[in-house]
């Protein structure tokens, strides 16, 4: 079967230890996590986890009932790219003078749609919103004047069709 | 003393009244109708043994000799019971020597709660004397942990944790408490739990997929089952048979699926797997519908996948939704308990035989029986055989103990003979295939059912594994019979080496010291048997005995289990040789 990249999405309880659990399941099965981001969802006290795999959908499928199985995960779903919206933010760190010296920075900064965070006497930041291979194409583009550092954040998804989550959580809590 | 009952009336009447957490833990098992427990006392867990030495007439404590005994004994108690085992142990070593019975209680899906001590919570992280992070080791090895930290979070946590064990797809769950949890007071007030909102147990059967699977079922001309524990976890013993009937199925049972249904009803044909009978795997490669029952496809069940009945419609019935697929890809998945799920099926089927689809099982077998079973059971040939060592036990006992069996050559032996008339009656580590489980296992099971015959049987390998609980046996005088078959070997690993490792036989021969001596040492009645002639008096003198008797068997070296699918091989190329 096709390696592909699907969106991982849980719904969980706010639980320490639950990441650990989550995690231990990619890692039995020798599945990298491309990128992760754990943060509160829409709905009051539910976290949501943002696991990005490339991997088969077979094994997409498996490990997201694995998830699902475990006791504090409410539901988990996975997703293609095509049926998401999703973004990653960077942050660059780059030497001030290079904002003087190297004309072309500047219109790096403009093609990409990148903000100037804040600027130093001995530096400044820059941050890009974007698909990874939009932020990759801007580390390309900066690379050769030097960027003193670069960060990249997880992939954080929102689906196209609707996840269930409110309506589930009512039905259980009617049980 | 005051009891609970008082400081309730106290409560009631406007009076403040707190219980230390250690107190609080004892009440909690005691609302959960827990009466025996397994454990070793430890530093970080002793207030906990002081309220266990003040409620010693309403819960006893079973002091084991290594917290590894106490997790198996746990074990051995839920599966003969069907209750909750509960094991307890202190903080750092005592924890890490219950992860292998957690293990164990996890891929057997078996309802088990530990309880461990842990550090002071302002100790947590320091690397502490005996803090270890429990847990994080365990998490992959419980359906479910918590590290408790205030005593006031002690009854809804203790509530929680035996619903999650005993519910759905059972499993363990470990409750780490601090040190300064159980000294801290708490007003105590205990709902039991039966329902967390993140957490399905029971899915309910698809009415669509029953109809589905009733059509199969009913148009197939060879269709067959595979029963697992699912049936004996779910209490589905008497809805299986009255499928089996009703439809008329050649049944066959996985090796925990064993003694759901008495071994010699008619249309139970056998056990499948590596080891199991040669009709039930052979056929499965023939049938025209694979119904699964309660069982997960496990390797040593289905040999090489790609050749895994792949002429066969296949129906699952399964409580666990990660189970459906995961293995074999299915035709028809009934997700729900067991019990339900063939409740309603059975209005759906329609009466059969199945006579000559059943008289192809009864070829098979008979091929079996000349090639393997004979000279496994009434042998010829001078050396003394797992087999028939086995059938003694069936004799003496009436086809009606309870087998609790290691892991390794006279596991398959016993599971492969060994009949029964009631369920929960087979005790073994089968997923896990943990050697030393069986004699802790079988003082649990024999405290857990106190009116039945409970046999433990061993190799001499994991026998010494857990050997030390021979002093638990002999300090609480627990009836359990314990037969050693004694080939000097390791007996399953030496086969392989045998088969496919040209006869290397890398650290498999064992120098044993006199088991009977040592039995005797811990002050058990023992015997040792070397001659055919004695065997079958001295297995019914041993069954007959009140107290707790240790049998010796020295049988052949070198003998073979067959039928064998070697390993990754097709459930067709079962070698009967």
């Amino acid at each position: 079967m096709e390696k592909k990249w699907f969106t991982i999405s849980v719904y969980s309880e706010n639980n320490v230890g639950l990441l650990n659990r989550i995690s231990g399941i990619f890692l039995k099965r020798h599945i990298n996590i491309e990128s992760l981001n754990v943060s509160k969802s829409e709905i009051e006290g539910v976290s949501k986890f943002t696991v990005v795999v490339f991997t088969t959908e077979d094994w997409t499928r498996k490990i997201v009932m694995q998830i699902e199985k475990q006791i504090e995960v409410i539901k988990a779903f996975y997703h293609t790219d095509e049926e998401t919206i999703y973004q990653e933010s960077a942050l660059f760190k780059i030497a001030s003078h290079l904002l003087f010296d190297e004309r072309q920075i500047q219109n790096i900064i403009k093609d990409n749609h990148s903000q100037i965070v804040t600027v130093s006497r001995d530096f400044f930041v820059l941050a890009k919103t974007g698909k990874r291979e939009e932020i990759e194409e801007m580390y390309k583009q900066l690379k050769p004047y030097g960027i003193m550092q670069f960060v990249r954040s997880g992939r954080i998804t929102v689906t196209k069709a609707e996840m269930k989550i409110s309506s589930f959580l009512a039905a259980m809590e009617e049980k | 003393m005051e009891t609970l009952k008082d400081k309730k009336t106290k409560k009631e009447s406007g009076i403040r009244s707190k219980i230390s957490g250690a107190e609080a833990i004892i009440h909690c098992l005691l609302a959960e109708g827990v009466d025996i427990i397994y454990g070793y006392p430890g530093g970080a867990i002793m207030p906990v043994y002081d309220e266990l030495y003040k409620f010693q007439d309403q819960l006893s404590h079973i002091l084991t000799r290594h917290e590894q005994g106490a997790a198996h004994a746990a074990q051995g108690y839920a599966r003969a019971t069907g209750k909750v085992g509960v094991a307890m142990a202190t903080s750092g070593p005592g924890a890490t020597n219950l992860v292998t019975g957690l293990a164990d209680a996890q891929i057997d899906s078996t309802p088990m709660v530990c309880i461990t001590g842990q550090v002071p919570r302002h100790l947590l992280g320091s690397d502490a004397f005996q803090e270890t992070d429990i847990i994080g080791i365990s998490t992959p090895v419980t359906k479910w942990n918590y590290q408790v930290t205030k005593a006031s979070e002690i009854p809804e946590i203790m509530a929680k944790a035996f619903y999650i064990a005993k519910s759905g797809r059972p499993g363990p769950v470990l409750v780490d408490i601090t040190k300064n949890a159980q000294f801290d007071e708490l007003e105590f007030d205990y709902k039991p739990c039966n329902q967390v909102r993140s957490y399905q147990p029971y899915p309910e059967p698809d009415k669509g997929s029953l109809q589905e699977a009733a059509a199969l079922i009913n148009n197939a001309k060879k269709p067959y089952i595979v029963y697992g524990q699912g049936v004996i976890l779910g209490k589905a013993e008497k809805e299986l048979k009255a499928f089996v009937e009703k439809a008329g199925i050649p049944a066959a049972w996985t090796i925990l699926g064993l003694s759901a249904m008495e071994t010699d009803h008619p249309l139970n044909v056998g056990m499948v797997g590596m080891h199991g009978n040669y009709g039930p795997n052979v056929l499965t490669n023939e049938c025209d519908l694979l119904i699964a029952i309660g069982m997960r496809f496990d390797d040593r069940v289905t040999g090489d996948l790609d050749t895994y009945a792949k002429q066969a419609k296949i129906i699952h019935f399964e409580i666990d939704p990660a189970e459906i697929d995961k293995n074999v890809k299915v035709d028809v998945a009934v997700l729900g308990n067991a019990k339900d799920s063939l409740q309603q099926l059975l209005p759906m089927i329609k009466e059969n035989s199945h006579e000559s689809w059943h008289n192809e099982f009864k070829k098979k077998h008979q091929q079996e029986y000349e090639a393997v079973i004979k000279a496994d059971l009434n042998p010829q040939k001078p050396g003394l055989t797992m087999g028939e060592v086995i059938g003694a036990i069936n004799k003496a006992s009436g086809d009606n103990a309870v087998i609790v069996s290691d892991v390794g050559q006279h596991q398959m032996i016993a599971c492969r003979y060994a009949r029964f008339t009631q369920s929960k009656s087979n005790i073994t580590s089968g997923g896990l295939g943990t050697m030393g489980f069986a004699l802790p296992a079988a003082i649990g099971a024999k405290m857990g059912a106190e009116d039945r015959e409970v046999v433990a049987i061993i190799g001499d390998g994991g026998y010494q594994m857990n050997i030390q609980e021979l002093a638990t046996i002999f300090q609480n005088k627990t009836a359990v019979k314990i037969v050693v078959l004694n080939n000097e070997h390791l007996g399953m690993v030496r086969q392989w080496q045998e088969l496919f490792f040209e006869k290397r036989y890398a650290s498999t021969v064992m120098t044993n010291p006199d088991f009977v001596k040592i039995a005797e040492g811990y002050h058990l009645k023992a015997r040792r048997v070397e001659e055919r002639s004695d065997l079958q008096e001295a297995v019914t003198e041993m069954i007959q005995s009140k107290e707790p008797y240790f049998l010796e068997v020295r049988v052949e070296k070198e003998d073979n289990v067959f039928p064998m699918i070697p390993s990754g091989a097709s459930v067709s190329d079962i070698r009967l040789k």
